[in-house]
């Protein structure tokens, strides 16, 4: 067994170095994995580079980019400015997403069920566990919930997604705070273990009851049916690309530094509660600059003509504003020949 | 070999020194051999003591942080760095507990029947069919169980359960719901298939070791078949059949993926084996990508080194039995 997973590990190395010398290396979050992999493919058609990117979890390209296996390290979970200062990294928000909470119910369809965040805290806590519960009735009052157990699905890897659910969850419920927190793998009391975002979109689809939370492109994907949810100004809102566009429109990025922004419970009556930025991670003074410039170019196409990809993906390209921040950071603080 | 040598030395001339020469030359490559055969052994060992230090080293921050507290502590919370193998420890034994308790009899009784009342006709297609599931990846077992088993175990085995034996006072919290489909038992019934072929195959092949001279001796004072199988064949085989569970258990013991797939991964103990939990080798197949080096990393390794004492007591217990087999034969 161990020798299995080292040879795994060895495997996932061996894939990162033998990557041929046109290509641009990354590895990271899954979250975003969608959007990165199409505009790899459009690059690649214009330019003829590929990139290889790896979507193993943002704790995973946190540590690979640290290792300096690859070109680029791909999060969801920003690294704070004191971390990246350390280390050397720079840090920038390539796109913004919602997650939204996915769940399998006979007869109920997307749109049906509505839930909030305390209630949802509730869930993952393990103190509400029978969909025919007071707290979710309260709030659907016209769907007919049965007296099923809930299968709690959540991540069982280190995730960029984990993140910033549990994030929402801690500032929404004072007993998530205390009790779990926030992090990229928690300790979770209840619920079942899956890796990954299509794992997550995976097991929700089998398991009759069962609720969990991803990225909308892979709720989408899969077909899976999503819930409404209660933001903070109490407003029922869909997870809809208005409604993450509304909640990011609320993000001071010029004001953050590194970068270090977390969108989640944001105010305003159309945002969605769960919406997630997700960050590219590059050394300051990489150890191959010509491998660093490739990366610069690929993601200066992203941001410059990826925009609309992004939009048909449902995630959300960046502001103008905030990509002339980007730049100003890049020319300012990465070597480049 | 030494004679082509004597051979091509008498037909070089009987100049003594190539003579002595011929002869020298096979004891040369006869020491080579010697030595590679001894050096490819010796890696074996190398690599054996190599793993073991290099996995100690890795987890010593972890066991000298939390002590002897490590082994008994179920806690695993890497925004906190506290952890402890207690979970993943007792998840690894349960599950294999429980695929034993199903693979042993039932493979013993397979193999029965293939040896002593199988029409000869089905013999051969059958003992085929359990070397081919001998030799399904895991992979494939897990995906099996995840997709066709598990909902079959949420639908109607767990509900089952729970309505009959978790009925029973005192015992009934054992087998407690929610029916999830995922969890400790869905784990151990799937390694119980996975290791299946392992102990029957093996218990049949030493089941044809039984000289026929002593059934036949047996039958012919009277002994049905299954006096035959309980007082002449298990007696005659038990060293091999030892040899079979061991290697079904030690399968059991590390099994990786298809584990993963359908036991839940909760990093919690629970009284009930319809719960979800987790196993050594599912905590670092999951975690070990992402985790921060340091203490989690460390327990992760250390985990890895539990696994290794387990596999290693397991192998010495069978060792030992081994030897008072052959003690008492």
């Amino acid at each position: 067994m161990l020798i299995r997973s080292l040879m795994s590990a060895a495997i996932v190395a061996a894939g990162v170095s033998y990557a041929w010398a046109g290509d641009i290396s990354g590895a990271g979050a899954t979250f975003p994995f969608p959007i990165y992999a199409k505009w790899a493919d459009a690059y690649k058609t214009e330019t003829g580079n590929g990139l290889n990117y790896q979507s193993i979890g943002s704790g995973a390209g946190i540590k690979q980019i640290k290792a300096k296996t690859v070109t680029f390290g791909a999060t969801d979970a920003p690294l704070k400015a004191d971390d990246l200062a350390a280390s050397g990294l720079e840090q920038w928000p390539m796109v913004m997403g919602g997650i939204v909470p996915v769940v399998n119910l006979t007869g109920v369809k997307s749109g049906d069920l509505v839930i909030d965040g305390p209630t949802l805290a509730k869930i993952y806590l393990g103190t509400i566990t029978n969909w025919n519960d007071p707290a979710i009735k309260a709030l659907n009052a016209k769907v007919a919930l049965p007296d099923l157990a809930i299968a709690v699905i959540h991540r069982a890897d280190g995730s960029g997604t984990t993140f910033n659910f549990t994030d929402y969850l801690s500032k929404v419920s004072p007993d998530w705070q205390s009790k779990i927190g926030e992090s990229t793998s928690v300790e979770w009391p209840v619920g079942i273990g899956a890796k990954g975002n299509d794992g997550v979109a995976n097991n929700v689809a089998g398991t009759n009851g069962a609720i969990g939370y991803v990225e909308y492109a892979y709720a989408k994907q899969n077909k899976l049916t999503y819930a409404d949810m209660v933001n903070k100004d109490g407003k029922t809102v869909a997870p809809t690309i208005e409604a993450f566009q509304a909640a990011a429109a609320n993000a001071d990025w010029a004001k953050a530094p590194g970068f270090y922004l977390i969108l989640s419970d944001q105010a305003g009556a159309n945002s969605w509660p769960m919406t997630a930025a997700t960050f590219i991670l590059m050394y300051k003074k990489p150890v191959d600059v010509t491998a660093s410039n490739e990366a610069l170019k690929f993601f200066t196409y992203c941001y410059d003509k990826g925009a609309d990809q992004a939009k048909q993906l449902d995630y959300i390209p960046m502001p103008d504003n905030v990509i002339a921040m980007v730049k100003k950071a890049w020319a300012a603080d990465i070597v480049q020949k | 070999m030494t004679a082509t040598a004597l051979e091509n030395a008498q037909g070089a001339g009987s100049v003594p020194m190539d003579r002595s020469r011929a002869l020298g030359r096979p004891k040369l490559s006869d020491n080579g051999f010697r030595w590679m055969t001894f050096l490819s052994a010796s890696l074996v060992l190398i690599l054996l003591v190599g793993v073991a230090i290099s996995l100690f080293i890795g987890s010593w921050p972890a066991f000298r942080t939390f002590g002897f507290g490590f082994f008994f502590s179920d806690a695993w919370s890497p925004p906190k760095e506290r952890f402890g193998a207690a979970a993943a420890i007792y998840g690894t034994l349960v599950t294999s507990i429980i695929a034993m308790l199903i693979a042993v009899p039932v493979g013993m009784g397979i193999a029965v029947f293939l040896t002593e009342l199988c029409p000869p006709l089905l013999r051969r297609p059958i003992g085929v069919a359990i070397e081919l599931l001998a030799g399904i990846p895991s992979i494939i077992y897990g995906i099996w169980g995840v997709y066709y088993f598990r909902p079959v175990m949420q639908a109607y085995i767990q509900p089952f359960i729970m309505g009959t034996l978790g009925a029973i006072p005192g015992v009934g919290a054992l087998f407690a719901g929610p029916p999830l489909g995922y969890g400790v038992l869905t784990a151990g019934l799937v390694l119980a298939v996975m290791i299946l072929p392992f102990i029957t195959a093996i218990s049949r092949d030493v089941f044809e070791t039984v000289p026929n001279v002593l059934k036949e001796a047996a039958y012919g004072v009277g002994a049905t078949t299954f006096e035959v199988v309980g007082n002449v064949v298990i007696p005659y085989t038990r060293v091999g059949i030892i040899g079979g569970v061991m290697l079904g258990l030690g399968r059991a013991l590390g099994e990786t993926m298809a584990v993963t797939f359908v036991i839940g991964n909760a990093t919690k103990i629970s009284t009930s084996i319809l719960a979800q939990g987790t196993t050594i080798s599912a905590m670092i197949a999951n975690q070990f990508a992402d985790a921060d080096p340091g203490l989690f990393t460390s327990s992760l390794l250390a985990l890895g080194f539990i696994l290794f004492i387990i596999t290693f007591i397991v192998l010495a217990l069978a060792r030992w039995m081994l030897s008072r087999l052959e003690v008492k034969a």
